[in-house]
């Protein structure tokens, strides 16, 4: 990535609303073609953040960079950019062929144009046909569709979402969610969407931003995000986690009431207490050598079932839970059931470490 | 990047936000409109203020003209007559206009919109048709004058009665919102607590509407606080603040002792708006929780009580307004009772004719058209541009300033401003110019206030989707604004023209010859002893007002039936 010049390039951008601080010092750059998620809890900044990049809001300070060219005090008509509100903002008492052609029509393009524009548009986000309805007879999906047509209508180098799809139902989302990103990979468009959605941002975005209070925790691909979560805050956000207040007995290895495991170097100062994580899935049964390995002796508490993998809680000798996630096949296999005594096995390289106790690391 | 990270921390430059050239037209517009309310508002109020301190010279004197104003018993015992008939007329007006809501709202009454049609009845006349219909019921020829016992229509009888009408569908309409919004799971509640029916009404359903009900007061006792019609009518000798401002300025030139009057009306208005204010931002907070509309379920004897009492008021109403018809109609009151036209051909009372409607149509018409693009097109500025945050906050004040500026006072400061001979603006005083910039001003407020809620409920984002795709925001206005809020735009239209058809208070400073309403010249014809030809006059004025709500009606209609398609129901 970085031999390419960035499309978007975003630096020290500070925005306050009065005394409050909405957005902290984000630098971040985004490359030709990429499909980024600003994923973050409620509040956090994320439409702050794209409301800057569009021109709608401008930032308090630092500057934004499209294309080579400093658009940070640009207003918003002299930027290059489609958007997608999440209220779809269609006009209600225009077409859709008119809401699509709508930054058409004031040009110099002849009308036989511009109808020909609108249809290829229309075919492309799969509404032939539907030209002459109005935006109240449409189901919210075909809306939200009409929304993207029109905002890919002059040809945007960027594609701004906010929340696009978190009106819409569970199923339609996810329908949407893979055509938008065909959509998007066949056109090419530099795109940018907000969601406090994980599940989305994991299925959809080639990097995904993870935001919280204004700062940037994390920039990273599905994969980094999920498996190498730079920060306690972004382990717990995304995807489900154990959190283990341990001591560092020793560079890279950890002690758990009784127990002595072995973990990653953090390069953390011994003796402190600091915060294990590790995803329920990492969680061994199988193939474990007695007293080896990093095995714990646990007991199962009750088991929950998930359709296609069960959830385990485990009791560790020291009183504290862990959650694990096994599949039928082992469960089966090892003919798991509640109250038997287990021994299981954390990997130590599906295990990380973030400084301070459990509590104050998950917040940030 | 280690070293530009510090950089970028401590004091980063601010981002000047760049303004497009679109932008600097709607900034531009902004301004205009600032000015414009500058000089048909701010400044002749300024100027009115400073007449209060000068004597007849133009000398500062301080407050000596207030010293005078307290020192005269005759003023001051019309102070305390406006006091008196401000309160009564309010408690009277807001009882009944309460019964008549909670019929409308909270009974399986019969017959609602018709009830409800004939509650806006008062809203098309003039102010001095209820005051004309009172002397024909209980006038000294009056049919109805035994109710009275022996006492005399003119003054505070009449004020009151003349007031409770003029004012009761402005109460109506405050207590029917105030009444709609209840929450239903508080009379479940109250029910299954079995409560009495009037311990549920004083333990619910007054707490629920005690913002409305001072609302509806404030606006009451502010209305009949500073209304002119009546007491001009039918106040005889029983003078008040309104009409000791007309005297002194047109009866005795005094414009000094005018000014002091007109400012003390004004005080009454400015505190119940600064009240109104603060009670409406209390409301705000309680109507956030997620309230259940209420149904009202049938209750026969409660239903059946509220259905005599709201066929009384409206009978009144009626009465009134039926009375002035047939004043109008008789052809000697009330000697011959025989129907005839002759009170219609106003070419007997002076050389006028019809002359007067015309100029009133020219007013309504033209305060309608040129009103409504500038209050409409004004709130839209105001709500929808980007930045410029502090000149847009100054004109939406300036904006609301004209409902606590009563007409009367208006028209004094326009005679003070516009009337200076070293004011360049000199040469409209007198000209129909002046009088539709001055209707306009008068009832900016509502029509300002109609327009920011109907904005408020378009999408906030239309704006940007325009920016983004590189449409001026002008062409959005019209294209997608305008067409979305017809209904409103109408309704400000209808309101200015009805307005504009009817008042009285303002104007009568600043009529011409040649621009003499019809409004006006009832008023005049009644002062000449022609009462008759003053009720004809007014009925006119009914009659052309209710034409163009009838027909606001029809066009609301056929406009809901052609854009079904788009409009959410
Ligand atoms: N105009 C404003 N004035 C004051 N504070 C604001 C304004 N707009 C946003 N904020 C604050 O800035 C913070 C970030 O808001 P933002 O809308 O960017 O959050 P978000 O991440 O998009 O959240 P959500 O997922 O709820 O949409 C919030 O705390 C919000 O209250
Ligand atoms: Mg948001």
């Amino acid at each position: 990535m970085s031999g390419r010049h960035p499309y978007l390039r975003i630096e020290f951008v500070s925005k306050n609303f009065g005394d409050f601080q909405a957005l902290k010092s984000i630098s971040l750059d985004i490359y030709p073609g990429e499909f980024v998620c600003f994923l973050g809890p409620s509040g956090c900044g994320k439409t702050t953040l794209l409301r800057a990049i569009a021109g709608l809001d401008i930032q308090t300070s630092g500057r934004i960079l499209q294309a080579g060219g400093d658009i940070s005090g640009l207003p918003p008509s002299q930027r290059d950019f489609g958007i997608v509100f999440q209220s779809y903002a269609l006009f209600p008492n225009l077409t859709v062929a008119a809401n699509v052609g709508y930054g058409l029509a004031g040009g110099k393009m002849p009308r036989a144009d511009i109808d020909k524009r609108v249809s290829e548009l229309l075919a492309m986000v799969g509404l032939s046909g539907q030209e002459l309805k109005y935006p109240a007879q449409l189901s919210g999906g075909q809306q939200q569709r009409v929304a993207l047509a029109r905002a890919l209508a002059m040809s945007p180098g960027l594609l701004l979402l906010d929340e696009p799809l978190s009106a819409l139902d569970a199923r339609v989302r996810q329908h949407l969610r893979a055509e938008l990103k065909q959509l998007q990979r066949r056109i090419n468009v530099t795109t940018i969407m907000v969601t406090h959605d994980q599940e989305e941002a994991l299925a959809i975005a080639d990097r995904i931003v993870v935001m919280n209070e204004g700062r940037i925790e994390q920039v990273g691909t599905p994969i980094e995000i999920y498996r190498q979560p730079a920060a306690a805050f972004v382990a717990d956000f995304v995807g489900q986690m154990n959190f283990l207040t341990v001591d560092i007995e020793a560079p890279g290895l950890i002690r758990l009431g009784q127990a002595v495991l072995e973990a990653p170097d953090a390069n953390l100062a011994a003796g402190h207490g600091v915060t294990l994580c590790i995803r329920p899935e990492d969680i061994q049964v199988r193939g474990i050598a007695d007293g080896k390995g990093n095995t714990l002796l646990t007991k199962i508490e009750h088991m929950e079932f998930l359709g296609s993998f069960c959830r385990a809680e485990l009791r560790l000798a020291c009183g504290r839970a862990l959650h694990a996630d096994f599949s039928i096949n082992a469960m089966r296999d090892l003919g798991l059931v509640p109250g038997q005594e287990l021994q299981v096995a954390l990997p130590p390289e599906r295990i990380r470490l973030f400084p301070g106790e459990e509590k104050a690391a998950r917040h940030g | 990047m280690a070293d530009i990270a510090l950089a970028g921390t401590a004091t980063a430059p601010r981002i000047k936000a760049k303004v497009s050239g679109e932008e600097w037209g709607a900034r531009a517009a902004l301004l205009v409109l600032g000015a414009y309310l500058v000089i048909t508002l701010a400044l002749p109020l300024y100027t009115l203020l400073t007449k209060s301190v000068q004597d007849k010279n133009g000398q500062f004197i301080g407050l000596a003209n207030f010293a005078r104003y307290f020192d005269d018993p005759a003023m001051l015992q019309s102070l305390g007559n406006t006091v008196y008939v401000s309160i009564l007329g309010t408690v009277i007006t807001i009882t009944l206009a309460f019964i008549y809501a909670y019929a409308l709202t909270r009974t399986c009454l019969r017959g609602r919109g018709l009830f409800r049609a004939i509650a806006l009845i008062p809203l098309l006349a003039p102010s001095l048709l209820p005051g004309l219909a009172l002397i024909y019921l209980f006038g000294n020829q009056g049919i109805l004058k035994f109710v009275l016992l022996g006492h005399e229509v003119y003054g505070p009888i009449g004020i009151v009665i003349g007031e409770v009408f003029f004012a009761f569908p402005h109460a109506l309409m405050i207590l029917i919102t105030a009444l709609a919004v209840a929450d239903a799971r508080l009379y479940e509640a109250a029910e299954s607590l079995r409560a009495k029916p009037a311990r549920i009404f004083f333990t619910v359903t007054l707490p629920g509407c005690r913002y409305g009900l001072v609302s509806a007061a404030l606006v009451v006792f502010t209305l009949i606080f500073t209304d002119f019609g009546v007491p001009k009518v039918i106040g005889g000798s029983y003078n008040v603040l309104a009409t000791d401002v007309y005297r002194q300025v047109i009866g005795q030139f005094n414009f000094q002792m005018g000014a002091v009057v007109g400012l003390i009306l004004l005080l009454p208005a400015v505190l119940s708006f600064a009240v109104d204010r603060m009670v409406q931002r209390k409301q705000v907070a309680l109507l956030s929780a997620r309230a259940v509309p209420l149904q009202p379920k049938p209750r026969q004897t409660i239903d059946r009580l509220f259905l005599v009492l709201v066929a009384l008021v409206a009978g009144f109403l009626l009465l009134v307004l039926g009375m002035a018809v047939f004043g109008s109609l008789a052809k000697l009151w009330p000697y011959n009772l025989s129907l005839t036209l002759k009170w219609y051909d106003f070419s007997r009372v002076g050389t006028d004719g019809w002359g007067p409607y015309f100029n009133s149509l020219r007013l309504a018409a033209c305060v309608a058209l040129i009103g409504t693009t500038i209050i409409f097109s004004g709130a839209y500025l105001i709500e929808k541009s980007r930045g410029a945050t502090r000149l847009r906050m100054v004109l939406h004040f300036l904006a609301m300033i004209p409902l606590a500026v009563p007409g009367i006072v208006l028209g004094l400061s326009y005679i003070f401003f516009f009337n200076a001979p070293d004011n360049p603006l000199n040469f409209i005083y007198g000209t129909m110019a002046v009088l539709v910039v001055n209707t306009v001003c008068h009832f900016y407020t509502v029509s300002h206030l109609t327009a920011v809620t109907a904005l408020k409920q378009v999408d906030a984002e239309f704006e940007a989707v325009g920016a983004s795709l590189k449409v001026p925001f002008y062409r959005t206005f019209w294209r997608v604004t305008v067409p979305i809020c017809l209904p409103a735009v109408l309704d400000i239209a209808v309101y200015l023209f009805i307005n504009a058809m009817t008042t009285v208070s303002a104007v009568i400073f600043l009529y011409s010859a040649e621009t003499k309403l019809m409004s006006i010249n009832a008023i005049n014809t009644d002062d000449a002893g022609n009462t008759a030809t003053a009720c004809a006059m007014g009925i006119v004025i009914v009659a052309t007002s209710a034409i163009v709500k009838g027909l606001q009606v029809l066009v609301v209609g056929g406009l809901e039936r052609r854009t079904q398609a788009w409009r959410k129901r």
